[in-house]
């Protein structure tokens, strides 16, 4: 199974972040996979261990971002993809259009990508991918598994080996590519009116949530292993693309820091008292009842 | 001045359990600002199948504003395959020829959005929460939203000629307010042909009723490491029951084992703005704080003077949570069933 995970570089999420002339100030910075992609990336070395294959990391950013890949190729991605673009368009429509060109070429089964990156955080990119690339996808997993698939997914089996509960006929994904043998991703996934399970044919995209696993740390010979793995640097040109294709549609205008929020009061007296006194603080000083 | 009188705007007007989200109503409010005061808004409602109740969802929205209400009912949206919303709003796209489509920053609006820019092929700003209109009218405006979990903001704004998806954080805009009886909208079925459907929906192990969501929760009560178990939850569910709140936790008491992920709130997991957070033993880690950090009402308790949640919280109790949260609890309970209180 040809297995691609879309990553990116963030910040340590227990960095602060500083605003110095308009940017967010990198010097002294801790960088790391961005902790959704790690569950990701570890979701898909499990679906290797278990369907044979290979797993590719692709990243699109600055050539900081190898550093990224080669944790991924330490934790044991078995190539990795940097889509390098100094002075990279600011915006999701551009870096959206670069990766799925990238993976279209990858010819993968199932593409994993995490639900969001704790930097931006508008977990937009990876659909964008999906949608781009006419594949079907499940956001949000805590649990995937990779079965084989129902009627219309691409086997040319008959509705007789569509597993129990996938009723009616199910579409083939639209991946230009074809591939996916005919196996579907059942995957449960957090939503807010439960957790639901779904099927979608492959190949497909699915987005990582925290819970889906405990990713692995890279060991030693992993890491050793890791810097005579092939890291290739794509350009947009490459992939045939132009400056319409990459052109964004959107711009930051502002970065701002947050409003500063002072400490208030610390209460005092008994327990009893204190509580009496929050509430009725919260009723007629913050109004809130 | 630009073409104000042109500007449409189209809401993706998000139910669950056959009844509007009040995100759907906030989506609502910003794209009547986004349109402006020449601009039309139409709304698309989705559902299907017996049961499916948005007739009346549909007159609320044209009741608060929506020129015009494109209701699409069809079997093919029974469960919520991302395809098959996703064609439904790219029926109402086709209908309205919007400039801007607005919809809720929701577990469904996050799946959503990104389709229906792709397929538009324009610009997606996510999790807005603020929109400043600028002066014309609603075509240049600059939406704030969130970076690094609230660590710090940013304002974008759409560059001429894309199509323009948005996505707004609940609880931060204002809800579209009723019009004038009699100048409500039009309510119309939206003809409708489902793509091929790729995804089969096997089955949902549904929140307990009456569960309110984190993400539009007006009070969370949230515990840490503090407290202590998967039992020491209890209290705290006990207060935000009394207060009609949700219970949230922060990453350490997720890390280890004391409640679901699914709760979890910060940098990693949630972001959340409600009017109230209680953070019973929460000693206030960076990465905990950006996620809560905007809510309106602070309130810290936790044994360790020292905790940094202190530095954020409006109100502060040093002590034990399993002596303070059930003493609050009482005190709400008592103050809720005062007449007149």
């Amino acid at each position: 199974m040809q297995l691609v995970v879309l990553i990116k570089q963030t910040f340590d999420t227990e960095e602060k972040i500083a605003i110095e002339n308009g940017a967010v100030a990198e010097d002294g910075v801790k960088f790391i996979l961005n902790p959704y992609d790690e569950y990701a990336l570890e979701e898909a070395l499990r679906l290797r261990e278990v369907h044979g294959g290979s797993v590719t990391v692709v990243s699109c950013g600055s050539a900081r971002a190898a550093e990224a890949l080669r944790t991924a190729l330490a934790m044991g991605a078995d190539e990795a993809a940097l889509i390098a673009q100094d002075g990279l368009p600011d915006d999701g429509y551009a870096v959206a259009a670069l990766l799925a060109a990238a993976v279209r070429e990858l010819v993968p089964d199932l593409v994993l990508a995490g639900l969001f990156a704790v930097d931006r955080g508008a977990g937009s990119v990876a659909l964008q991918v999906a949608e781009r690339l006419g594949l079907p996808h499940a956001s949000a997993a805590l649990k995937l598994t990779v079965e084989a698939g129902s009627a219309g997914a691409g086997s040319g089996k008959g509705a007789g080996d569509a597993p129990a509960g996938a009723a009616g006929a199910q579409a083939p994904s639209g991946a230009a590519w074809g591939g996916g043998g005919g196996r579907i991703a059942v995957v449960e996934r957090d939503t807010e009116w439960g957790v639901e399970t779904v099927a979608v044919p492959l190949p497909a995209l699915v987005t990582a949530q925290q819970g889906l696993n405990e990713p692995r740390y890279p060991s030693l010979p992993g890491i050793m292993k890791a810097k005579r793995k092939p890291l290739r640097q794509l350009g947009a040109a490459e992939l045939g693309l132009g400056a319409d294709d990459l052109a964004p549609r959107t711009e930051r205008v502002a970065l701002l820091a947050p409003p500063v929020r002072a400490a208030g009061r610390k209460l005092s007296g008994t327990p009893a008292e204190q509580a009496g006194q929050l509430a009725e603080l919260l009723q007629r000083e913050a109004k809130l009842f | 001045m630009t073409d104000t009188a042109n500007r449409t705007a189209l809401v993706y007007a998000e139910c669950m359990d056959g009844k509007l989200r009040r995100v759907a109503l906030e989506a609502l409010g910003a794209a009547r600002r986004l349109a402006g005061d020449g601009g039309a808004v139409h709304a698309v409602v989705v559902g299907g199948g017996p049961g499916a109740a948005l007739r009346e969802a549909a007159a609320e929205l044209a009741a608060r504003g929506a020129g015009v209400v494109h209701v699409v009912d069809d079997p093919a949206l029974a469960g919520f395959a991302p395809e098959a919303y996703a064609a439904a709003i790219g029926a109402a796209v086709a209908a309205a020829r919007p400039s801007v489509i607005v919809l809720g920053h929701t577990a469904a609006g996050r799946e959503l959005a990104p389709r229906v820019a792709a397929a538009a092929g324009g610009g997606h700003v996510a999790d807005v929460t603020a929109i400043d209109l600028g002066d014309d009218g609603g075509a240049a405006a600059v939406f704030t939203r969130p970076l690094y979990a609230g660590k710090a903001f940013e304002q974008r704004r759409f560059l001429p000629g894309a199509p323009q998806v948005v996505t707004v954080r609940p609880n931060n805009l204002p809800v579209a307010e009723p019009v004038a009886a009699g100048s409500e909208g039009a309510i119309a079925a939206l003809p409708y042909a489902a793509p091929p459907l790729w995804t089969v929906v096997r089955g949902i192990a549904r929140k307990a009723a009456g569960t309110v969501d984190l993400a539009e929760a007006d009070i969370i009560v949230a515990g840490g490491r503090g407290v202590r178990s998967a039992e020491g939850f209890a209290p705290l569910a006990a207060l935000a029951e009394v207060l009609g709140g949700a219970v949230g936790a922060s990453r350490g008491a997720c890390d280890a084992g004391y409640c679901d992920y699914a709760l979890q709130i910060g940098q990693t997991g949630k972001t959340v703005t409600p009017k109230l957070y209680v953070a019973c033993g929460i000693s206030g880690a960076i990465q905990h704080l950006a996620g809560m950090s905007q809510s309106r009402v602070i309130v810290a308790i936790n044994k360790d003077p020292d905790a940094p949640i202190f530095g954020i919280a409006d109100y502060g109790i040093v002590g034990d949570l399993f002596e303070v949260v059930p003493l609050l609890t009482a005190q709400f309970k008592r103050i809720f069933e005062t007449p007149g209180a």
